[in-house]
């Protein structure tokens, strides 16, 4: 129950972790079974349908559902303590966030229970995903889930632009910023722009499927085109919402363990802005094959080219952020620096396919399976890897064993390897992608039985990872305020896990690294800027989950709205808009509660602070 | 300047075995690494340009990564903390110069190409106009200007441009032919595309659908035969010659009513299916059943007549989701009806 009504951000990160790591797991289990049907060529492990069933999950709930609430875990850990605050700028709405998103996503994988999940591809191009082709609820699964869960993200967005703006500790101006706060401040301001243009596209989609508009009709002077134009001005740059965080997580882990500050800040800032400007500026290089004409083609590929200026600033100032230092390979270290070459990969063949006339031949083969992999595996869940084993005992207090977690590096490492190098090869020999099979004597059989095999040695390098999450749950509560010693950001000057108030002076900054800064003085905690006085809490609710069920049911309700169900209490309920109308009833019944009882908190009194120890 | 000779002396073999390792890859008629046709080869080499260029950045950032982790380990007499570096803006200005010029190098020959290969041929005299319509799961192919029509198989004469424009009838597909040029998306009404192929030899080259449309897009593959003019000149001959009809008059009658309702051969039928008229010399059914008489003798290939028997047996089980009623559960055939249909389309031939 107090899960329910947490509105915590450091709670409120812990169910984001859990609800990923479990949409982490669907998704894994999904590119599992593909891999299966894959390993030999004319398989029939599972039909064509059950595979493009499976490729559209996976590449959904990964993208949305998986990778994207980790993230968020663990902006909602740290930012606030990097930055010196109490909580976030708006807690209630911190939480209404989490429980929108995950009640989008329950109900996107709700369709594999009921008749079938999204079958178009994530990219649900129009018109495959119309009514016409698509004939099972699927697609709109996909449409209204995706709708709900984007909602909770833009929310979270929104509330950490709030946060970083207005919250910083007296003397944290922005150059002052730790790097992973930066990088999260900047996928929050992408979030504001991009959630919006896929929210339209959705709409239009639902509108085209459940109501009969004709947005992407043809006979009816629609486009499709128009589609693929809305769902990549709001996907490319969702692929940069996803790793600028990344970004942020290896500066300050590998800073942390080379003991040394961020080669180059003021580069890596201006980099960041300049990737996140130009991420919006190339959507069109999805769709060089569509037929945009040689000018549109020529300005998409060098505008794409150019990222790989500011992406090349950050290699090397990592590079040189390690020169010279006195480096430490833990486990979240190690995975940065799997990151990095991995990552430069990933980046070399992005420029590969920016070539237009090179990308008519690269395009929708398993060359670009393997490109987005290395970018979002190699890249992206590396960097997470590292963020939750350095950020772990801040978390929960207690320090992953490093034993288990180097196994688990190299497992992971070594089998995402092996299955995605030779996915290059595979594309450029002819294999398109999103095949359910293929024909033998194409010379595609065994580098498709390695990609097998390397994707079920990654599956054991993450379930060494939840054996070591669960062994060391078993541990008492131990980790010291600064357990890598070399903690450089307010986070650490804190006990961990950290009291409820965080903070309970908030402190004073006085440089870039502030507690490295104070430690390098010989001080062992941070000045306080204010003193010690009752500290302002906000009150658990359980609203938030009262109206994102509302809007749950709401859009179970509109789905099936034109559906026969053969009963006619079932008919009469959905047909006439009742089960919507009673999902948007509670929802906005709850909004009117939360406007008409005005809740003021409640305090934390001076003597409680300095009477029971710190520990919340 | 030594030590920069031994540098591009270690690189050469890797160079060599860069060359050999790609060229080694993949089906001469299917690789884009074996290219075949005039815009493959432009593109290959622009892929072997970026390739170049991007393992020479690999190759420095993987050895100063190489060199830093081993280096800068942090050893039991480190107990003060190093200096602490704010950055080096001579480094940092030279890290932004670098890539910008390498992205220069690149962008020169792309827009070069991009241009090229958008040129449109469908006004030149001496290119073939070929209008290429896509279906779930199949390929049309008709040429405007010798009035014929032909499915899966696509025939061009060697040496010549081929002035392409696609269209798809129903969702969106994607015209591939690796080893002859990259794809091509085709579009609906009102956004279809233009484009050109050339093959430099005679030959069949395997093609493919590379954008997902349904359950079967792993099966909407057709080839394309590249032959002499001399052949072309016989192929669209012998396609217009009027066809045999089936002496059995009740199989005749069948097969009118059945077939040729949306299929056509030779003068009659319709369009709604793939157009059968030479069926029997095609190099596969339904795209993926690979005819024995054909040119590639793959393993697994079969004689065209016991293809066509499987194929009109349980044409779901073929290709899953394609839209041809069954002729046995749908249409009521018999077995032995199937089998003298078949016959007589294995015996549909064209020369060239
Ligand atoms: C266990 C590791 C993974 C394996 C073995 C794996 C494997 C695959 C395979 C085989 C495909 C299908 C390729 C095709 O035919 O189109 C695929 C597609 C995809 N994967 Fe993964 N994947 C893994 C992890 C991830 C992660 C972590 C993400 C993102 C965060 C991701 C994102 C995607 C996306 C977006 C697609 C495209 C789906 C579509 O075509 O609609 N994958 N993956
Ligand atoms: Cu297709």
């Amino acid at each position: 129950m107090d899960w329910l009504t947490t509105v915590d951000h450091k709670k409120i990160a812990i169910l984001y972790l859990v609800a990923g790591g479990f949409f982490f797991g669907i998704g894994g289990i999904e590119a599992l079974l593909i891999r299966v049907q894959l390993a030999k060529p004319m398989n029939d492990f599972v039909s064509a349908q059950q595979f493009n069933e499976l490729i559209t999950m996976h590449g959904t709930t990964m993208i949305f559902l998986g990778v994207m609430p980790v993230i968020f875990a663990l902006m909602n850990a740290v930012i606030p303590l990097q930055i010196g605050a109490r909580d976030v700028a708006f807690p209630f709405l911190n939480s209404l966030g989490f429980w929108t998103f995950l009640f989008g996503g329950l109900l996107l994988n709700l369709s594999w229970f009921m008749g079938g999940a999204p079958d178009a591809g994530w990219t649900s191009y129009t018109p495959l995903s119309t009514n016409a082709y698509s004939l099972t609820h699927g697609v709109d699964f996909y449409t209204i889930g995706l709708q709900i869960a984007g909602l909770g993200t833009l929310i979270g967005g929104l509330n950490f632009l709030a946060t970083i703006i207005t919250m910083r500790a007296p003397g944290m101006s922005f150059m002052r910023m730790p790097m992973f706060t930066w990088t999260s401040f900047v996928t929050s301001a992408m979030i504001l722009f991009a959630f919006p243009a896929v929210t339209v596209g959705l709409v239009l989609l639902t509108f085209d499927r459940i109501l009969g508009a004709n947005f992407f009709e043809v006979s009816k002077g629609g486009n499709p085109v128009l589609w693929q134009h809305i769902f990549w001005i709001f996907g490319h740059p969702e692929v940069y919402i996803l790793i600028l965080p990344a970004f942020g997580v290896i500066s300050e882990v590998i800073s942390t363990f080379s003991r040394k500050r961020l080669f180059g800040y003021s580069s890596m800032v201006f980099a960041t802005i300049l990737i996140a400007f130009l991420g919006f500026m190339v959507w069109a290089h999805h769709m060089f094959t569509t037929g945009l004409g040689p000018v549109a083609n020529a300005l998409f590929s060098i505008a794409t080219m150019l990222i790989a200026v500011p992406t090349g600033i950050k290699i090397f100032n990592w590079l040189f952020t390690m020169w010279g230092g006195q480096i430490r390979f833990t486990t979240a270290n190690l995975f940065a620096a799997g990151f990095i070459p991995t990552f430069v990969m990933g980046g070399v063949t992005g420029v590969m396919l920016a070539s237009a006339p090179a990308d008519y031949q690269y395009h929708d083969t398993y060359f670009v399976v393997a490109h987005f992999h290395y970018v979002i595996v190699g890249g992206l869940v590396l960097g997470l890897f590292a963020g939750l084993h350095y950020w772990w005992p801040k978390m929960f207090g207690r320090i992953l064993s490093e034993k288990l977690g180097k196994i688990e590096f190299w497992t992971f490492i070594i089998g995402f390897q092996l299955t995605f190098f030779v996915q290059h090869f595979l594309g450029l020999i002819g294999m398109q992608r999103r095949v359910f099979t293929y024909l033998p004597n194409q010379g595609f059989d065994l580098m498709n039985l390695i990609s097998t095999i390397g994707a079920f040695l990654m599956g054991v390098g993450v379930i060494v990872f939840l054996v070591n999450i669960g062994i060391t749950s078993r541990k008492p509560v131990g980790a010291a305020n600064d357990p890598w010693d070399d903690g450089r950001t307010l986070e650490w000057s804190i006990p961990s896990p950290p009291p409820e108030y965080n903070f309970k002076q908030i402190p004073l900054v006085r440089g870039l690294d502030a507690f490295w800064k104070e430690k390098a003085a010989g001080h062992t905690e941070m000045t306080p800027s204010e003193p010690v006085g009752p500290i302002h809490m906000p009150s658990p609710t359980i609203l938030p989950f009262v109206m994102s069920l509302g809007i749950f049911i709401a859009g179970l309700g509109f789905m099936f709205t034109s559906d026969d169900f053969g009963n006619s209490f079932l008919n009469f309920i959905f047909n006439n808009y009742i089960v919507t109308g009673l999902g948007l009833a509670v929802t906005f019944g709850s909004m009117l509660l939360r406007s008409l009882f005005d809740d003021h908190g409640w305090h934390i009194e001076e003597d409680e602070l300095n009477g029971k120890g710190v520990k919340a | 300047m030594m030590k920069r000779w031994k540098a591009i002396k270690r690189l050469g073999p890797l160079f060599i075995g860069l060359s050999f390792m790609l060229s080694a890859c993949g089906r001469a008629d299917l690789s884009t690494l074996k290219p075949q046709g005039t815009v493959a080869a432009g593109q290959y080499d622009l892929m072997k340009l970026a390739i170049s260029i991007m393992i020479v950045v690999m190759l420095i950032v993987f050895s100063i990564a190489a060199y830093v982790y081993i280096k800068f380990r942090r050893k039991p007499e480190h107990k003060e903390a190093p200096k602490q570096v704010e950055g080096n803006f001579k480094l940092e200005v030279l890290w932004t110069a670098i890539p910008l010029v390498l992205v220069l190098v690149l962008a020169v020959p792309t827009i070069q190409k991009v241009f090229a290969f958008g040129e449109d041929y469908s006004a030149d005299k001496n290119a073939i106009k070929v209008k290429v319509s896509s279906h779930l799961f199949w390929w049309e192919f008709s040429y405007p200007d010798y009035g014929i029509t032909t499915a899966q198989d696509l025939i061009i004469p060697a040496n010549k441009k081929i002035s392409l424009e696609l269209k798809t009838m129903d969702v969106l597909h994607s015209f591939w032919v690796p080893s002859l040029a990259g794809k091509t998306d085709t579009n609906t009404d009102g956004t279809v595309n233009k484009t050109w192929i050339e093959a430099t030899q005679e030959g069949v080259y395997l093609g493919k659908c590379a954008e997902l449309c349904g359950p079967s897009h792993a099966f909407m593959e057709f080839k394309v035969k590249s032959v002499s003019q001399e052949s072309f000149d016989l192929w669209v001959a012998s396609m217009k010659e009027p066809v045999q009809t089936i002496e059995d008059p009740a199989i005749a009658e069948v097969f009118k009513n059945q077939c040729l309702s949306c299929h056509a051969i030779g003068e009659q039928g319709g369009s709604v299916g793939p157009n059968l008229t030479g069926i029997g010399s095609r190099e596969s059914v339904a795209s993926i059943l690979l005819n024995s008489e054909g040119s590639g003798q793959l393993k697994g290939s079969k004689p065209v007549k016991d293809n066509l028997i499987e194929w009109l047996t349980d044409p779901q089980a073929v290709k899953p989701g394609n839209k041809m009623p069954s002729p046995k559960e749908d249409l009521g055939l018999t077995d032995n009806e199937i089998k003298a249909i078949a016959e007589y389309l294995a015996n549909s031939k064209v020369s060239y």
